[in-house]
């Protein structure tokens, strides 16, 4: 189990109705349901892994988020999560829009690019940085869209989103980032975890 | 097919009235079953046939001597595990396993109905086999499952039932039949009619089979439950018994052969009205018409969960279509999965030997299953 899980279960409510987008093979979704009791759906891209979550007894449907959400209606959920794919997508922007839209928040995590690891890497070996968050090469990467948790934040401003809450994840101890932080846990989160939900203003 | 002795069948006194507008009553339902119910009776699962299949779900079907067509899904510890569930399956009204259908004679002539028995709907059909239900006593089903016109029944039977049943699973089917659809029955029901031996239907009564056009009928309906690829790795231009071509309208490629194969055995199985009648049905099939251009309307009194399968080589009733239904039922935030199965064996898919489809069908039930 990935160590955010618990603090993703921790933001949510009992009982709440929750969509896990690119829930993989379930394991969040039987965390959440068996921690929290709520009425979680899954969403997922690979056949295989929909049949893992079918044996598991999770209501999963084989879809892509980029094309898929838009079956579901304004405010259907009271969470979306979408665990560190964000930088998967070809369009995070119209992606957070549907989260936001689908659900009354949104939970998402990103791997942290600006991890002082991957600047270091980047810096001495001129080459892509391969870490454990990240552990592909450039030609093999899903991660077409990295950001870092300081991209996140000017990210919500451009898009006009709330940011609740954001933690940073370091050596599985998890922290508070605000703007007073911002700069030394963006050097030092592996992971960071956003709480959000759509500006009023909207 | 006289020898009609092993079916067992109930007769529905119950008026019903047809969708056409006419009210049969005292009428056949033919019907099988397969493992035990519960005392809770709460492990029934009706199983819907496809546009040829009958109630002989799986075992030897007694009548043709030959597998039940779904035997590779239905059983002692396979998907639709018998040791487990009540399995419940009856021949659709319209249909020549035992239904009432075209073959019957009609009361009110002392002669066989042919094209005066009334046109029937998948609505039709689906209320006629819930008397099954009252039958054995059963409140609410574990699952209604089915594939292709089974699965348009699934839709039909949740909708017009929403309360029968806990479970629902259609497979590689439609909400609304397609014009494609509609265009490839259309060529098997002028096929069956342009037989001469078809006598306006009153073949019976001259002793006649239109064999011609029903083998044509179902040789053209054959070639849209496969895939191009399938048929290509499994036939190519492979010569039948023949070390070259013989300039002659002979089937020299195997394909013919294969065709004409499964056109000849059919015949002795079918009865060339039931074949007009039920596609009839399926064209007529449009719960996204019956609920005004909103399919979610069809399920919005449900709690039923539902397993919508489709497969990638299912061209007939492709991904997109199953994927239409998934999402009527996500917009009313219905309790969905939904998977589209690897498969090259086309529409043909949920009735063969496919893994990763008969693993993930038995996962579905057994996971939702509570005694």
């Amino acid at each position: 189990m990935k160590p955010e899980y618990k603090i993703i279960m921790n933001m949510i409510n009992e009982k709440s109705r929750v969509l896990d987008v690119g829930c993989d093979d379930g394991i969040l979704m039987e965390f959440l349901k068996q921690n929290k009791n709520v009425d979680i759906r899954g969403i997922e891209i690979s056949k295989e892994k929909v049949q893992t979550c079918i044996s598991k007894g999770l209501t999963v449907i084989e879809g892509n988020a980029e094309l898929d959400l838009k079956q579901f209606p304004n405010k259907s959920f009271d969470y979306v999560v979408l665990g560190q794919t964000l930088q998967a997508f070809v369009n995070p922007e119209i992606v957070i829009k549907e989260l936001l839209r689908v659900g009354e928040k949104a939970i998402v995590t990103i791997p942290n690019f600006g991890h002082w690891k991957v600047r270091l890497n980047l810096l001495i070996k001129g080459t892509m940085p391969v870490t454990k968050t990240l552990p592909n090469k450039w030609y093999n990467t899903p991660n077409i869209h990295m950001c870092t948790i300081k991209d996140f934040f000017k990210f919500s401003e451009t898009f006009n989103f709330k940011i609740f809450k954001s933690l940073a994840l370091i050596n599985r101890k998890v922290s508070n980032i605000n703007y007073s932080n911002l700069f030394i846990k963006n050097l030092f989160s592996e992971l960071g975890i956003f709480l959000i939900e759509k500006s009023d203003e909207n | 097919m006289n020898i009609k002795e092993n079916i067992k069948t109930i007769i529905i006194k119950k008026p019903l009235k047809l969708d056409c507008g006419k009210i049969i009553n005292n009428f056949p339902l033919a019907y099988e079953t397969y493992g035990s119910l519960n005392a809770k009776k709460s492990n029934a699962i009706l199983v819907c046939h496809a546009l040829t299949g009958d109630q002989f779900v799986t075992g030897l079907n007694p009548i043709t001597k030959k597998d039940g067509w779904w035997s590779y899904a239905v059983g002692p510890n396979k998907s639709i595990d018998t040791n487990k569930y009540f399995v419940i399956c009856a021949n659709v009204i319209g249909g020549c396993m035992g239904s009432f259908g075209p073959s019957h004679i009609n009361p009110e002539t002392k002669k066989i109905f042919g094209t005066d028995f009334p046109v029937i709907t998948i609505n039709d059909i689906v209320n006629a086999q819930v008397n099954l239900l009252d039958h054995f006593g059963i409140k609410q089903l574990f699952s209604v499952v089915g594939g292709s016109m089974g699965g348009m029944q699934v839709l039909q039977f949740v909708s017009n039932f929403p309360e029968k049943t806990k479970t629902a699973v259609p497979i590689a089917c439609t909400s609304s039949h397609s014009a494609q659809n509609i265009a490839f029955n259309e060529l098997g029901r002028q096929a069956i009619t342009a037989d001469h031996n078809w006598s306006d239907g009153k073949y019976t009564s001259k002793n006649n089979v239109p064999e011609k056009g029903l083998a044509v009928a179902r040789m053209a309906a054959h070639i849209t439950y496969l895939s191009k690829k399938g048929l290509q790795e499994k036939f190519g231009r492979k010569l039948q018994e023949r070390d070259d071509l013989k300039f002659g309208f002979d089937a020299d490629f195997q394909i013919e052969s294969y065709l004409r194969y499964q056109g000849s055995v059919f015949v002795d199985r079918f009865d060339a009205n039931s074949y007009l009648y039920i596609t009839r049905a399926m064209d007529y099939f449009d719960l996204v018409k019956q609920f005004n251009g909103n399919l979610s309307n069809a399920f919005k009194n449900t709690k039923a969960k539902f397993f919508v399968i489709s497969f990638t080589s299912d061209w007939l009733y492709p991904t997109q279509e199953n994927k239409d239904i998934v999402i009527a039922l996500n917009a009313i935030g219905t309790d969905v999965g939904f998977v589209e199965i690897e498969s090259d064996k086309g529409h043909d898919s949920f009735l063969l030997d496919v893994p990763d489809f008969l693993k993930t069908l038995k996962n579905f039930l057994d996971k939702s299953y509570i005694e």
